[in-house]
């Protein structure tokens, strides 16, 4: 709410000065013992207060219209509406930014799952040959076991080649998985600028609403905002900055530590 | 050992799930928030249940809650994975009975660290 001067400013000028002037008039006659004069007077001020607020209830609803069609919405077309409605476009967008990090998300498990097996064998096989070629350093290996070995050591070679040039390819895989980020990035700002956009003009839709509430003198109930703990955030932004949030693992333990965990 | 993975992207479960077959978990079973995931631990003998905490339908922390309501279920570990970081939120988790939490994004030797310390906890 604006202080005295700021409402006095809020209407016109000359609606003030007339204001000022019946007031004064009407405190004479008063003083006079004019009352019928008085009581014409009185419902002339009222007069005056209802075509203020008229003037002032019409020069809203233009902005107000202004302020719609800002949103690119034409109200008497609904499927115009529809079609126009640049939020609806922004939900989209943000829809197609969450299949996209899940598609790329999903992909690159894809191909992680199918190259941990690979690398686990060829660490096993070469756990393996290693004991065997210590035992042959030590010549502790037959004539038979020597050229099962060797056929070994030629599989494994041959194997670990092949697997490599595989885990070299997955591995390209897991890098154009990540092209996500571009796209997903580019749609992520296009919707926070509509954000921004949104927020301007939610803002001067605010500051009119107000500006009613103050010539008609409405008083809202705002009701109950308190949020409950139960149904969780979701991740809090500015994490270092701020003392109510723990800002890593190491915080987490501190806290629950200090609690007796 | 039957692990009941909790969380509302399936992305993330798949992530715990590979993590904790590394560790030697393998015996897994997902859902996808609480409605889904209680009666699932009513019925299927759970030993350990790894649940995220803001999810669509019953949250991890009413989820948390009932576990530790159910005269069957109040034993059973918990360890919590969530992105929620606030100090009050986790101070409310750890009076409710929660046994772990960790916060995302986390790494695998911290999801290792703190199985098994619950579990030394537990068998202590």
């Amino acid at each position: 709410m604006g202080t005295n001067k700021d409402k006095a400013g809020s209407l016109d000028p000359d609606v003030v000065a007339k204001l000022q002037h019946q007031v004064e008039e009407l405190k004479q006659q008063v003083d006079a013992g004019d009352y019928a004069a008085a009581m014409r007077l009185i419902n002339e001020l009222n007069d005056v207060r209802d075509q203020s607020l008229y003037r002032e209830v019409g020069r809203l609803t233009r902005s107000l219209h202004e302020a719609i069609r800002n949103f690119n919405i034409d109200p008497q077309n609904p499927e115009q509406q529809e079609a126009l409605s640049k939020i609806t476009d922004a939900s989209d967008r943000l829809a197609y930014v969450v299949d996209m990090t899940s598609q790329a998300a999903n992909r690159t498990m894809d191909i992680v799952e199918e190259a941990m097996p690979k690398a686990n064998s060829l660490r096993e096989q070469a756990i393996a040959l290693r004991a065997d070629w210590h035992k042959l350093r030590r010549r502790e290996i037959g004539a038979g076991e020597f050229r099962e070995l060797y056929n070994r050591i030629d599989n494994f070679f041959e194997q670990t080649a092949n697997d490599a040039e595989v885990l070299y390819g997955n591995l390209s895989e897991i890098l154009l998985a990540q092209d996500f980020q571009d796209l997903t990035g580019q749609v992520i700002q296009k919707v926070t600028a509509l954000v921004k956009e949104v927020e301007e003009h939610l803002l001067s839709l605010v500051v009119m609403a107000s500006h009613v509430d103050e010539i008609t003198g409405t008083v809202h109930d705002m009701g109950d905002t308190t949020t409950t703990i139960e149904k969780g955030e979701g991740p809090q932004m500015n994490a270092k900055e701020r003392e109510d949030v723990v800002s890593g693992q190491d915080d987490v333990d501190d806290l629950l530590s200090s609690l007796g965990f | 050992m039957k692990i009941l993975i909790v969380d509302d992207f399936s992305t993330m479960r798949r992530i715990i799930k590979n993590l904790l077959r590394d560790l030697g978990f393998t015996n897994t079973d997902e859902a996808d928030d609480g409605n889904t995931a209680l009666p699932m631990l009513k019925s299927g003998k759970y030993d350990f249940l790894v649940t995220d905490w803001n999810m669509p339908g019953m949250s991890g922390f009413e989820l948390l809650q009932a576990v530790r309501a159910d005269e069957n279920l109040k034993n059973l570990p918990i360890l919590m994975v969530t992105a929620e970081a606030k100090r009050d939120q986790i101070v409310a988790a750890a009076q409710a009975g929660v046994n772990g939490y960790v916060v995302k994004p986390f790494t695998a030797a911290v999801l290792k660290e703190k199985i098994e310390k619950i579990f030394e906890r537990i068998q202590s």
